[in-house]
């Protein structure tokens, strides 16, 4: 634990370096941005960078800045409208924490998971021995419940920027339970981080010996420490809140723990309750998308991502006149089960103030629902919706005939 | 199954498919990796705490010795004297915040609707969240006593008990919390199944 304490220190006063290099370094008086002096050949052939023409990077979102007052990072989106294919770079990857959290500087080596509760075995592993076992790479979504478009967001980014996909790397939970040997009252566990604030959440059993992952790696590397390094529990196509970092225990117990985490979702009426878990098929037209200039009339690649917490993408398709009339558009990449899947949609724009809109199916049939779909439902006026649960609903772009594109929800 | 028209064959069939599907989660390892923790690991540990209380370790602490922990351990200083209004999470809803409009908020949010006191269903949920989460950058430091008191002067200003009640492992879950009955779970996950049936 020690050893731990000074790392936190030593965080925080680079944490300061940092924050004094963004408030004065970076900026110059012109408002043009200083260039950083350029790296070593040897440093750069040792780990690549991108050219310094690509600045695509993450913001925090605008309800509560990171960091906060308090140095902690709670969310962080992802740069939707730059993205291509179907795996976030880690490094743009869209952050969010418990509470705000300090990232921790774990060391690998002092790292362990315990395995305990309604277990016939109890069982801690070092990292060494998770990476004996035999392991899963699969590509699976993140998406945080708080991802909803509001009428003032401006771009995707702001929109639907807390979701991201990528390769992850691990063993899968089933095989560690049944090492541990579940007993047969269990119903629940509850994982937990080694975090400062060990951000945990009850899970259901039958979730967690489907298909969970405890992973070591992303994207062909050690996960990074924003995303969880050593250890993160992936819960694929639940909310991110499920998908628990730094992953320390896993306590097999027979109730849900109501733990800080749980208690933040709650909700008294079950329709709710169903809603919030699992994310709904979802999609989004990520160009032409907010923010966005069309150059003039003529062809373009509609492009965007879709995706289910309960498997597969079977089918995207497009509006290009506000929901009234719908297209089939083609799958780009593999539709993998709790993934993003991307989809292109030829499309000739006529010079004229269209609504883009894009809806998907998932392989139980479900249809990604309009928002005056969802009013219907919920026997509320179209304007006034709350859209209830993780917000799966259609998101709308107004191209204007000047070619700029907006927010169709505002 | 036909050949089973008989009553005690099927029911030996049945409690047969019952014994395999309840022991095949708790077959023997395979691996033979990871060490076995000692008693006193786990309880080091084990830091999460059941609505039944079971876990919580012995101790007490009563809202007069919560009030002097609130100010001398620095929990008035990012919550605020009152608990609402400062820069940190809402730890006492306003009395008049029902007339305010409704404030937007990611989750976890903390605000005066939603404070652990008046949404949280089990008093457990405090304490927990004390004893891992709090006081910012001290995590952990806090004894079971001052994390029995922290919890029961929050309990006793959102109104919920009296100033007097000594807070300990048989008291707290027994605390019957205005919101004790305010949710629902979420209906039993099963793979391949919508999450709500009719839901557009």
């Amino acid at each position: 634990m020690n050893s731990k304490k000074s790392d936190r220190r030593r965080f925080l006063k680079s944490g300061a370096t940092l924050a004094g290099l963004a408030a004065g370094g970076r900026q110059l008086a012109n408002g043009q941005t200083q260039e950083t002096p350029p790296k070593k050949i040897d440093e750069l052939i040792a780990y690549g960078d991108r050219s310094r023409f690509v600045t695509s990077i993450r913001v925090p979102v605008a309800e509560r800045h990171s960091p906060d007052e308090f140095g902690l990072t709670f969310h962080v989106l992802t740069p939707l409208q730059d993205s291509f294919g179907i795996i976030t770079p880690s490094s743009l990857f869209y952050t969010a924490t418990h509470r705000g959290a300090f990232v921790p500087d774990i060391d690998p080596r002092e790292h362990r998971l315990m395995i305990h509760g309604m277990v016939d075995r109890p069982l801690v592993f070092t990292m060494k021995e998770l990476k004996r076992l035999p392991y899963v790479s699969r590509i699976h979504f993140v998406e945080c419940l708080g991802n909803r478009a509001r009428p003032t967001h401006k771009t995707v980014q702001e929109t639907h920027g807390l979701t991201s996909c990528a390769e992850w790397t691990g063993v899968s939970l089933s095989l560690l339970l049944k090492e541990a040997g579940v007993q047969n009252a269990a119903s629940w566990i509850v994982a937990e981080g080694a975090e400062e604030v060990k951000g945990a959440s009850s899970i259901p059993l039958a979730k967690a010996m489907d298909d969970c992952i405890v992973c070591y790696a992303q994207n062909g590397e050690p996960i990074r420490p924003q995303q969880g390094f050593p250890l993160r529990l992936m819960v694929p196509g639940f909310e991110g809140i499920y998908q628990i970092k730094y992953l320390r225990r896993i306590k097999v117990v027979d109730r849900y723990y109501m733990t800080y985490d749980d208690y933040g979702h709650i909700n008294p009426d079950p329709k709710v309750a169903a809603l919030t878990h699992q994310i709904g098929p979802k999609s989004v037209i990520t160009f032409p998308s907010g923010g966005q200039q069309l150059s003039g009339p003529g062809f373009y690649e509609i492009s965007g991502l879709a995706w289910s917490g309960a498997g597969a993408i079977t089918g995207v398709q497009i509006s290009t006149d506000g929901g009234a009339s719908w297209q089939d558009a083609d799958l780009r990449t593999p539709a993998y089960k709790m993934a993003h899947t991307r989809f292109g949609y030829h499309w000739k724009w006529d010079g004229k103030e269209r609504i883009l809109m894009s809806r998907c199916t998932d392989e139980l049939g479900t249809v990604q629902p309009t928002r005056a779909e969802i009013a219907q439902y919920w026997n509320e006026p179209v304007d006034k919706v709350r859209v209830r649960g993780a917000d799966n609903s259609v998101q709308p772009w107004r191209i204007a005939s000047d070619g700029s594109v907006h927010n169709g929800l505002a | 199954m036909e050949a089973f028209t008989t009553g005690l064959p099927r029911l030996l069939v049945v409690a047969a498919v019952l014994w395999v599907c309840q022991t095949a989660w708790a077959q023997s390892p395979t691996y033979g990796l990871g060490k076995t923790p000692t008693a006193k690991e786990i309880r080091a540990w084990d830091i999460a705490i059941s609505p039944t209380g079971k876990e919580l370790p012995s101790g007490q602490g009563s809202a007069k010795e919560g009030g002097v922990l609130y100010v001398r351990k620095g929990c008035a200083g990012c919550h605020g004297t009152t608990g609402s209004g400062a820069h940190a999470p809402t730890l006492i809803s306003r009395k008049d915040f029902h007339s305010a409009a409704p404030v937007f908020c990611l989750a976890p949010c903390v605000n005066d609707s939603n404070t652990m006191g008046v949404h949280s269903p089990f008093a457990t949920t405090i304490w927990d969240y004390i004893n891992r989460g709090m006081p910012l950058g001290k995590e952990g430091s806090l004894t079971p006593d001052e994390v029995y008191a922290l919890t029961a002067f929050l309990l006793y200003k959102s109104g919920i008990i009296k100033e007097e009640d000594v807070m300990d492992a048989q008291s707290l879950p027994k605390v019957k919390m205005p919101n004790r009955d305010g949710f629902a779970l979420p209906p039993e996950w099963k793979h391949g199944t919508p999450r709500l049936q009719g839901y557009p």
